[in-house]
């Protein structure tokens, strides 16, 4: 899209934030009921709902179950709503496959799977509305599902996306900035051990930017994690105040 | 049917290996299999081998309507397959993970990159424009199968040409290949994907891995690049925990390693110029094309020459060919290296002389 600044001479972007600010992040744990573990959350625009099941036994074929770990099944989709066009297939085309497939990745890395062998732990994801980064808001809220649901994580995993304009990064992307056709990271991290993982990039970049994208990357998600470890502890206040009556 | 899993005692063998740097086939850890390109009768047809990886890809143009929200560019589809013939592990109508990962990868190697010009392909803004299909068939696995794909879907992309239109007010004509010359796609860069394994939480790394290391790795990190030194995507997959350090040790390595290999080194550099270093500017003469019965014998002499000694394309044939036992090219009578060349390889293969093909009667249009 010709015309579209990514940042302003001033050094503001199109929704008014400057380079490495994020997005207001809002964030509710235990929505749910009927599942183990439930999270809501709002970055920006964007607002993906993440539940839990587990750790079960293996449902479906025995085949698949590890003897060893636990086997994590997640499952990505978004609301035919969620978009400005109708979305026709919210799962099971190939980009909500390869999600679902990026989302089980990272978290088999965090969970301690260790703990369950043979049995499964279940991770359903749903964009509720879709303003750019995706995949960080499905990360984040499937991260406090599982801290709500008790299942043991290395540390809380973090995901924030990175762009690059005009030589300097941008942290947190709107979908606006995602499909201007510049420089998209999106990085999943564990703050405590500054290990990435996962990353993903899409579109050219010259090699040398590498770093200052990654280093945008990775301090918001250091900045993202503190939020996030603020929304747990309030969390766990209103619920040991209610059960204290 | 399902594929066999590999025994323990092949697993820690192999994990004791590459922690003494020494890979199964008596590779180097940065060393890539030799990579052999050819190209096929029809433009847009690729096969590539990366050791014994075979990948073949094809591409085809149709004129369509392009899509509401981009009106005046022209739309690539990309479609790969695994077919059952490449590993028993591959099933016909199964949505595989790898499937998913393989093709996702690409488009966002080849889509999201931009490397082609898809304005270029525009004919009727709004009504017609050109959609470019690249169909990239695995035909055997044994690793590394993003390598090989990405290297035969750039390679097709830039070995196919597109019919000629010219367009009078509304009215589009579409010329034959026998009315006018086709065109070839306008391309930008050539992005080629590098894979690296990880092996032991991240300790030991691998690149292009063979099956049996892909079966025993952690995680793998896929990067495409180019040769400007531009990183056109990275996908790290598999549970591995990677550092940024590391990240940025392996684009250096990517770097180095897409040089090298624009740089003459293996095969791959030999086919490329050839072909196109723009896209415009394509000589008819040098374009290769094989005929199947000669591959085998091409690829042997070709082998025992050695990669560097053999600057020219290696077979030249129209695209007649020779069906029965004589095995003999009909060559194309226009060019006259052509016929230099096709008469030294008659020579070399010992089956006639020169003058006899002239007069086969036999002879079959292969399209």
């Amino acid at each position: 899209m010709a015309g579209l600044e990514l940042l302003s001479d001033q050094g503001y972007r199109l929704d008014g934030r400057k380079a490495s600010e994020l997005r207001k992040v809002q964030a509710r744990m235990g929505v749910f009921g009927q599942a183990d573990g439930s999270a809501y959350m709002e970055q920006g625009n964007t607002k993906a709902l993440a539940v839990v099941y587990g750790p079960h036994e293996v449902r479906g074929s025995r085949s698949k179950s590890l003897h060893d770990r636990a086997v994590i099944n997640c499952q990505y989709s978004m609301a035919t709503f969620s978009t400005a066009e109708r979305k026709r297939r919210p799962h099971g085309d190939r980009k909500s496959s390869e999600m679902s497939l990026h989302l089980k990745q990272t978290f088999e890395a965090a969970v301690l799977t260790q703990l369950y062998p043979r049995s499964q732990i279940d991770i359903y994801v749903k964009i509720l509305q879709s303003d750019g980064g995706n995949y960080s808001a499905c990360v984040n809220a499937a991260t406090l599902a599982l801290v709500d649901a008790g299942i043991p994580m290395r540390d809380y995993v973090c995901a924030c996306t990175a762009g690059f304009a005009e030589g300097t990064a941008l942290a947190d992307l709107c979908h606006a900035e995602e499909t201007g056709g510049g420089t998209a990271l999106s990085l999943a991290l564990l703050p405590r051990s500054q290990s990435i993982a996962l990353v993903q990039m899409d579109a050219r970049l010259h090699q040398d930017h590498l770093d200052t994208l990654m280093e945008a990357a990775m301090e918001a998600c250091k900045g993202l994690s503190k939020v996030l470890d603020s929304v747990v502890r309030q969390h766990l206040q209103e619920v040991s105040v209610l059960s204290r009556d | 049917m399902r594929e066999t899993p590999l025994s323990n005692c092949e697993r820690l063998f192999l994990l004791k290996a590459i922690e003494s740097k020494k890979r199964l086939d008596g590779r180097q850890t940065y060393d890539y299999r030799s990579i052999k390109i050819s190209f096929g009768t029809d433009y847009g047809c690729c096969s590539v081998n990366l050791g014994k990886t075979r990948v073949l890809a094809q591409v085809s143009c149709e004129l369509v309507p392009p899509k509401d929200s981009r009106p005046t560019e022209g739309i690539i589809f990309l479609n790969l397959e695994l077919s059952p013939m490449a590993s028993p592990a591959f099933q016909t109508n199964r949505q595989s993970e790898l499937l998913v990962t393989l093709n996702r990868q690409l488009e966002r190697c080849l889509r999201n990159s931009r490397c082609i010009d898809t304005e270029s392909l525009c004919v009727v803004s709004g009504e017609k424009v050109w959609q470019i299909r690249v169909d990239v068939h695995v035909l055997n696995h044994d690793g590394n199968l993003m390598d090989a794909a990405s290297i035969a879907a750039i390679s097709a992309l830039c070995h196919f040409k597109r019919p000629d239109v010219a367009i009078q007010g509304r009215d589009v004509t579409v010329f034959g290949p026998a009315e006018r010359d086709p065109v070839p796609l306008s391309i930008y860069h050539m992005p080629v994907c590098v894979s690296f394994a990880f092996f032991q939480q991240g300790t030991y790394l691998l690149v292009d891995p063979c099956e049996k290391e892909e079966l025993i790795m952690d995680g793998l990190l896929v990067m495409a690049m180019n040769k400007h030194r531009e990183i056109c995507s990275i996908q790290s997959s598999g549970g591995i925990m990677l550092l940024k350090e590391q990240v940025l040790l392996l684009s250096v390595s990517g770097t180095i390693w897409i040089l090298r290999k624009e740089g003459g080194k293996f095969g791959f550099v030999e086919s490329m110029p050839k072909e196109r270093i723009t896209a415009l500017k394509r000589e008819e003469s040098l374009v290769e094309m094989t005929d199947v019965q000669e591959t085998a014998d091409q690829i042997i002499s070709k082998a025992a020459a050695g990669h560097e000694v053999v600057p020219s394309p290696v077979i030249v044939a129209t695209g007649t060919g020779q069906v029965g036992e004589g095995l003999q090219n009909t060559w194309g009578l226009d060019e006259e290296d052509e016929e230099e060349e096709s008469g030294t390889k008659v020579e070399k293969r010992g089956t006639g002389s020169k003058s006899e093909y002239a007069c086969l009667p036999v002879s079959v249009f292969l399209h």
